[in-house]
């Protein structure tokens, strides 16, 4: 391995990691955050839900499902940035 | 064969297009039937047939004697069908049928699982799925054994994951055999014999391969048949089109409901059902957030080690490809999980709000009694209503009611045709098989490639493995029949704690492996016997006594286990050497998505 793969690779390693911190803070702050606001959050109507309420039911569960589809977009950009891409 | 798969991979929208569209027929049939006389038995009892028949057929169809096509399904399941695949894997029978029901009686503190089970996916999105499909390898624990080297890591793995997939396994065939013993009025213990002998013809003759491709049909059919009642229900009731961005006021309606009724527990209870207690909304008791986080935490853990959800990530054709079935794994699970809510919510509401003409509590107590769903389902001992304090009506806390039959009872408490709750029996099937098949799999193909042929017999050749593969199979299903057949634990108690097992073992030696170079084998193998050991202790303390510590009861063991694992990893690992360069080098070579897989294509 030459010394320049290695370097691009580092690079590579060094914003797929900064992409998966920012997404498991993310993760965190609906998965872990979220459930233990539940009181206050539930003295705010939303959608006729008490938001507490709506966020573990619903709310928690699209923030989920956009977060792996965000997650992909930027990791595929990335990939193709560098040349990974793996697609074909 | 191969050129079959080849065009069966290129047809595959118009083939479960077609099986959707005949499945719909096959239900418009069943209500022509109906309507015609049929006996809601005969129709419960086609739904249950006619569905499995089909899983048979697609198991049968999908036979190989390929290595590849057997574990990994030759890796060419395209990225939206190992999606519906890995929803169909993941919801189990627990999921489909408990799920509503916790909600309906645990209100906030159940609703734990529905995020631990949906939010653990963006950990297998993050930190598992792409990773484990780039290395290559056939089973979780070939990952473990070859990252760390050694049989003794490979070992380890080996019994975390089946220690963990049997606890749920047993749970699964448990399920198949109570929906098969109330559709098709067998005794339970045969509905056991019974389900095990649907779930294994969708598994031993294609491995992997058939397994795929009966739980993509199988997601078919649990989706339509969880979504059906449910929108049907709430346009009969005047609930909206779609209920579920339009419950929000009954949500907010239910505290109200709660004081006019009082949550009190019963003058004198009966044992096997519950009477509502805990509000819909809100925590309630100490510690109800904390125990909420850290159930939803086991949950999530456990769900990125579980190995029979990793391995369905094998199968796809690329790292993207694995990515993107994460992506759509999570939005098929994510139509079940957001219905649950506004399931339990709407039902509450019909029993609850005087205004409804289904409401029975604050009725006259024979009134009640006379409602031939509240007769169905009395007779069999699932709910049981008492006039405990003789003021000859029905009071909250008079009316009881296992909660696993909430998501069965609804078609008939909203007065829905027959039909419906044929659909719903083939829809807890199908979820309970699906489950089933994958786990069963996980454990036959850990013990077949790790055990047997990379540790006991390296040079066996490709006939024997499979049909080593295949005997494992019918025996560990066997077991799991036999001790499900015992009936020793509950549905969901055992679901949990495959979670906590797998969690404490497996978690940190996988997520490591991956995003810690230095992690080495002393390490990884401290991790997984410490924290297996830890958390089966703990879970032992509790469950015969002992006074949980900070609320963390025999559903949260996987905290203890996983804090353990984290510790006895980290400083084992850092006490020992530094693995060598080549396995450095392999995880570097995860690390990137292209380059051809750590694992030869056939090992």
């Amino acid at each position: 391995m030459s010394a320049e793969s290695t370097d691009v690779r580092d690079r590579y390693w060094q914003k797929t990691r900064n992409l998966t911190i920012l997404v498991l803070i993310l993760w965190a702050f609906f998965a872990l955050i979220i459930p233990t606001l539940i009181t206050v959050l539930n003295t705010v109507t939303f959608l006729g839900f008490p938001l507490g309420y709506y966020m573990i039911a619903q709310g928690s569960l699209i923030a989920f499902v956009l977060l792996i589809w965000f997650q992909n977009w930027r990791q595929d950009a990335i990939d193709d940035e560098f040349g990974f891409g793996d697609e074909g | 064969m191969a050129l079959i798969q080849g065009r069966f991979i290129d047809n595959i929208g118009r083939v479960y297009g077609l099986y959707t569209g005949g499945f719909i027929a096959f239900i418009i049939l069943m209500a022509i039937l109906e309507q015609l006389g049929v006996s809601a038995d005969a129709i419960g009892i086609m739904f249950v047939a006619f569905t499995i028949a089909i899983y048979a057929l697609i198991g049968w169809l999908s036979r190989t004697m390929e290595v590849d096509a057997y574990y990994v399904a030759g890796r060419q399941v395209p990225a939206l069908y190992n999606g519906m695949a890995t929803a169909a894997d993941w919801m189990s029978g627990a999921s489909f049928v408990a799920l509503a029901g916790g909600v309906y009686f645990g209100g906030y503190g159940y609703m734990a699982f529905i995020i631990g089970w949906t939010g653990g996916y963006v950990l297998v999105n993050s930190l598992m799925a792409p990773y484990l499909r780039k290395f290559g390898c056939y089973t979780v624990p070939d990952f473990i054994g070859t990252r760390y080297g050694g049989n003794l890591a490979r070992l380890c793995a080996v019994i975390v994951l089946v220690v963990a997939s049997f606890t749920y396994v047993t749970a699964q065939i448990n399920a198949t055999g109570t929906i098969a013993a109330r559709a098709l009025h067998i005794p339970f213990s045969w509905g056991v014999w019974f389900g095990l002998a649907g779930i294994l013809v969708c598994s031993m003759l294609g491995g992997m391969r058939a397994v795929t491709w009966t739980q993509v049909a199988q997601y078919i059919v649990l989706i339509i048949a969880y979504l059906v009642p449910v929108i049907w229900m709430s346009n009969v009731q005047g609930f909206g089109i779609i209920p579920h961005f339009t419950y929000g006021e009954a949500a907010a309606n239910m505290a109200q409901f709660e004081a006019q009724y009082g949550l009190n527990p019963p003058a004198e209870a009966i044992p096997g059902l519950s009477v509502l207690t805990t509000p819909h909304t809100g925590p309630v008791g100490d510690y109800a957030q904390w125990k909420f986080v850290t159930l939803a935490l086991c949950m999530m853990a456990g769900t990125a080690s579980l190995p029979h959800i990793l391995m369905r990530y094998f199968t796809t054709p690329s790292v993207r490809s694995a990515r993107k079935s994460v992506g759509w794994s999570l939005l098929f699970i994510f139509l079940l999980y957001f219905t649950a809510p506004a399931l339990a919510t709407l039902t509450k509401l019909q029993l609850l709000d005087p205004s409804l003409p289904t409401a029975i509590i604050g009725k006259p107590f024979e009134e009640v009694a006379s409602l031939a769903w509240i007769q169905n389902w009395s007779s069999v001992g699932f709910l049981a209503i008492a006039d405990q304090n003789g003021d000859g009506i029905l009071q909250l806390n008079e009316f009881f009611m296992r909660p696993d039959i909430v998501v069965l009872a609804t078609p008939e408490i909203a007065g829905l045709p027959y039909v419906i709750s044929g659909l719903v029996a083939a829809g807890g099937m199908a979820a309970a098989m699906s489950t089933a098949d994958g786990l069963l799999l996980a454990i036959a193909n850990a013990l077949s490639h790790d055990l047997y042929y990379k540790m006991i017999d390296p040079k066996a050749d490709t006939s024997v493995r499979l049909i080593v593969a295949r005997v494992l199979l019918l025996g560990i299903g066997a077991l799991g029949a036999l001790i499900a057949s015992l009936q020793l634990t509950g549905i969901l108690g055992a679901v949990a704690w495959a979670f906590c097992f797998a969690a404490s073992g497996l978690f940190f030696p996988l997520v490591l492996g991956v995003w810690w170079k230095r992690a080495n084998r002393e390490g990884a193998i401290a991790g997984m016997v410490a924290g297996f050991v830890a958390g089966s202790a703990y879970l032992y303390y509790v469950y015969t006594g002992g006074t949980p510590w900070l609320g963390l009861d025999h559903l949260r063991f996987g905290i203890i286990g996983m804090a353990t694992s984290l510790v006895a990893m980290v400083v084992v690992t850092l006490m020992t050497p530094a693995p060598d360069e080549e396995i450095q080098r392999m995880v570097d070579e995860t690390r990137v998505p292209v380059g051809p897989p750590i694992l030869a294509p056939k090992h």
